[in-house]
């Protein structure tokens, strides 16, 4: 589904990532574990279009992302929850929702989308004219899952939703990744949170320093020397 | 070094003797011009150098050319006494209206903003107290007879040009004496981010009110300046939004990082509004600014350095675009 | 007590309300761009001298009907806006905030120059007079109060196109996270565009209501001007309702300065407000400045 093929990338001199070449098949969950300033957010930047790529290639179904123009790549059926979960504030719950719902052929599915988080999370639907900056930690993840749901994507970029929240509510989230995916939506989820991730993912990546240093399926990656010393610490 | 001074001594010796050997009274009469204009842009780069953009400058501009005609004509107070009144005018002004301004971090888009209505504000005081100012229609100091040092006047361009050039001279000396004070790195650093500034214990709005003061009261002596030589002033030509607008836009065509920027700048904008009203005549109204108008814009998209600055960089690194 | 409480204050008070309508017209215009492009257009006053114009040549000189002349008059300085944009504000979209102000002061210095010489610098008006309405001893110009109830149809209508629509509500999400809008799919271009639009619009119908009271010269923008950055600074710039607050507070401080002295003493007696307020609330009238 979602193919990168040596991409290259970072912010003004600095590089972040030296040719990463990665791919998601339709209906897979995958994680990208690794360190602080690997290069996970640029890696789901890149995808997404928050930024551009100095290098490389990357395709969704077949099309070319990179000839998109950055604010289309959501048509193609990515959907980007950003880290910090970046909800705007002052909008309220259902405002948000709305912006997730901006492109005109989210416009059309809008009350049917709606209906389906307001499902996913019941607690959303209770809080529809809070504004969002009022929510707790836990409910402002769903809630920013939920406005990047409202595009109706087929492939959902999580970056960290782990990141910030109480033990218990990482649990819940970790959980309501499972029912997305059970849901037959393709994941790919980038985590500093190993242990937990490589339980919900069918695949991970391992990145340092901007490159690619293993990969393999969970259980392959859960039984590793290498990652049990730096990440599990066990 | 040697070199340098010997070309520094060999130009101010050119440019004392200039009136002595050329006599044109229209051609001195645009250098006046200039200088005092150049000196005028001086003072607003003095501290719009360092980020502070100032829209306020027609208002201290207006302060000094009022106050000192208004304390001769009505007090009767020489222009020697009032000019320094003027200039205290001026900068308690820019103490008032700065110093709320930058205790309270209001910089950037809110600073330009709050200064340029202080421009304004002037412009009305002046039209509003139109019994003694003479409102929009301008106002005149009374004229002695022929040439009187105390009372500032003088009838023949030579010794105006010698003051103005004195003056502008003075500019360029503050001007470089800040570039190589203290007050300079305390300036750039605040101007690159005030909490580092204020954690690295420089008293950030102590260092802004002094830069601001001294600019203010630069640019108030320029007005005083410009009543005496002109022996009148309207509320358009010495104050208000224009006027600031204009000090800004010729600072940043000549460049605002360059000691002579200014002055570039003040040369090419004299030289184009004259050059206009010269050849258009009485058509002219109107014409000038709106060139002005697309000019600035220009300048900001494709040359934000200015001229001068522009060329002076391209010369430091030849082969770099 | 009684002899300060008297008529005369009464309408004042009155007339400033009705003051307030437009400038708050005025601010919100501001303060759209500013929240949505990061940019103020401090040739914001010139755009609605051009406006003013354009309705006097529309309706005065091209003899249009008004129902066809306002909405025209409205749709020029929305195009107007649009170009100003387009022109000078894009290229210098990541140019310092500061350049990008300087260039409208450019603008500005363009406006009035090119309406000098395509207009003359003389005073012209609609010629439309409309009756003054008593009520008791006090006198209200109908014209203002046309403005005032026009001035708040319009804002209700952006209120509305803020709350219902999809713009409206990127509109309103941009100002507190420009850099995610790409992962929403906004084209913010296409967003800065609209908005500049929305803006000119604003300006053009401050425009028609503020030529039905007041002549027209090249120069009118600098007499209202200074007072509307003054309310957008003190409101907050990009909050709308701070903005609206302000321009009310300062209509009433010009009002009632009027009423003992002249227009321009009114202005100066905001000035020195606005000085105060600053060492008062220097957070903004309803804080909230990062």
């Amino acid at each position: 589904m979602l193919k990168l093929d040596a991409v290259a990338a970072g912010y003004g001199t600095f590089q972040a990532l030296f040719g990463t070449t990665l791919d998601v098949n339709a209906g897979e969950a995958v994680g990208v574990i690794g360190p602080n300033g690997a290069g996970k957010t640029t890696l789901m930047r890149v995808i997404s279009g928050m930024i551009r790529p100095w290098s490389g290639a990357i395709s969704m179904e077949g099309v070319d992302v990179l000839a998109e123009a950055p604010h289309r790549i959501i048509e193609l059926g990515i959907a980007h929850v950003p880290e910090n979960r970046r909800l705007f504030p002052r909008l309220t719950v259902e405002g948000n929702l709305r912006m997730g719902a901006f492109t005109p052929s989210a416009r059309a599915k809008f009350a049917h989308r709606l209906e389906f988080v307001f499902d996913l999370f019941p607690r959303m639907k209770e809080r529809r004219n809070q504004l969002a900056g009022t929510l707790s930690g836990g409910e402002q993840q769903m809630c920013a899952i939920g406005r990047a749901l409202m595009s109706d994507p087929k492939l959902l970029l999580l970056d960290e939703p782990s990141a910030g929240l109480a033990p218990v509510v990482v649990q819940q989230v970790f959980e309501l990744v499972q029912r997305i995916r059970s849901g037959g939506l393709t994941v790919l989820i980038v985590e500093q949170n190993v242990q937990q991730v490589l339980r919900v993912v069918d695949r991970a990546y391992l990145l340092e320093a901007g490159n690619i240093r293993a990969s393999g399926a969970s259980a392959e990656l859960l039984a590793s020397d290498t990652i049990k010393q730096a990440y599990l610490g066990v | 070094m040697n070199a340098r001074n010997l070309l520094l001594g060999i130009v101010a010796a050119a440019l004392i003797a200039l009136p002595f050997v050329y006599r044109q009274p229209y051609h001195l009469h645009v250098m006046v011009l200039i200088l005092i204009w150049s000196f005028a842009y001086t003072s607003w780069s003095v501290m719009g150098r360092f980020g502070l953009v100032s829209l306020g400058h027609g208002g201290f501009m207006g302060v000094g050319a009022y106050v000192t005609a208004l304390l001769w004509n009505h007090l009767g107070v020489s222009p020697w006494i009032g000019i320094p009144l003027a200039l205290l005018a001026a900068g308690a002004l820019a103490l008032v209206v700065a110093y709320p301004c930058f205790r309270f971090r209001i910089i950037g888009h809110y600073f330009a903003l709050v200064t340029l209505a202080l421009s304004g504000i002037v412009l009305q005081v002046i039209t509003a107290t139109r019994d003694q100012t003479g409102g929009s229609l301008g106002y005149t100091p009374e004229r002695t007879k022929g040439s009187l040092l105390v009372a500032l006047q003088f009838d023949d361009k030579e010794t105006w040009y010698l003051i103005a050039l004195a003056v502008w001279a003075a500019g360029l000396v503050i001007w470089y004496w800040v570039d190589r004070s203290m007050m300079r790195y305390a300036m750039e650093a605040i101007s690159e981010d005030e909490d580092a500034a204020a954690a690295a214990g420089i008293n950030v709005t102590a260092e802004k009110l002094k830069i601001t003061l001294l600019s203010a009261v630069m640019t108030a002596l320029a007005g005083a300046l410009y009543c005496q030589y002109q022996m009148f002033i309207s509320p358009d030509t010495v104050s208000g939004i224009s006027v600031s607008l204009q000090m800004v836009f010729a600072a940043v065509v000549g460049g605002i990082y360059v000691a002579l920027g200014p002055t570039v700048g003040a040369i090419i904008t004299i030289m184009l509004a004259e050059g206009l009203r010269i050849g258009f005549g009485t058509q002219a109204v109107g014409w000038d600014n709106l060139i002005y108008g697309v000019l600035l814009v220009l300048f900001i998209i494709f040359l934000p350095k200015g001229i001068l600055g522009s060329l002076l960089e391209r010369m430091r690194a030849p082969g770099k675009s | 007590m009684f002899e300060f409480f008297d008529v005369y204050l009464l309408e004042a008070v009155i007339s400033g309300i009705l003051l307030g309508g437009v400038l708050a017209l005025i601010a919100l215009g501001l303060n759209l761009i500013f929240g949505v492009i990061d940019v103020v257009w401090i040739c914001y006053a010139e755009l609605i001298m051009i406006g003013m114009y354009g309705l006097y040549y529309f309706y005065s000189v091209y003899g249009l009907p008004m129902w066809i002349a306002a909405p025209a008059c409205i749709a020029l300085v929305a195009v107007l806006g649009l170009l100003l944009h387009y022109i000078v504000i894009q290229p210098l979209l990541d140019a310092a905030p500061i350049n990008q102000l300087l260039a409208t002061g450019g603008v500005l210095f363009f406006l009035q120059s090119f309406a000098t010489v395509a207009f003359g610098i003389d005073f012209r008006n609609l010629g439309i007079r409309l009756p003054v309405l008593a009520i008791g001893e006090m006198h209200f110009s109908f014209a203002r109060l046309l403005a005032f109830l026009a001035a708040l149809a319009g804002m209700v209508v952006i209120y509305l196109f803020m709350t219902r629509t999809y713009i409206g509500t990127a509109i309103r999400a941009i100002s507190q996270d420009r850099q995610i809008m790409v992962l929403m799919g906004v084209d913010t271009k296409r967003l800065y565009l609209v908005t500049s639009a929305l803006g000119g619009a604003l300006a053009g119908l401050a425009a028609c209501l503020l030529v039905l009271q007041y002549d027209v010269h090249p120069f009118v923008g600098l007499s209202f001007g200074p007072i509307t950055f003054l309310i957008v600074v003190l409101g907050g710039l990009g909050n709308f309702i701070g903005g609206f607050v302000a321009a009310f507070v300062f209509a009433e401080i010009i009002s009632l300065g009027g009423l003992y002295s002249d227009l321009e003493w009114g202005y100066v007696l905001a000035f020195a407000f606005f000085i105060l307020m600053m060492f008062a609330r220097p957070q903004g009238l309803l804080a909230r400045r990062s």
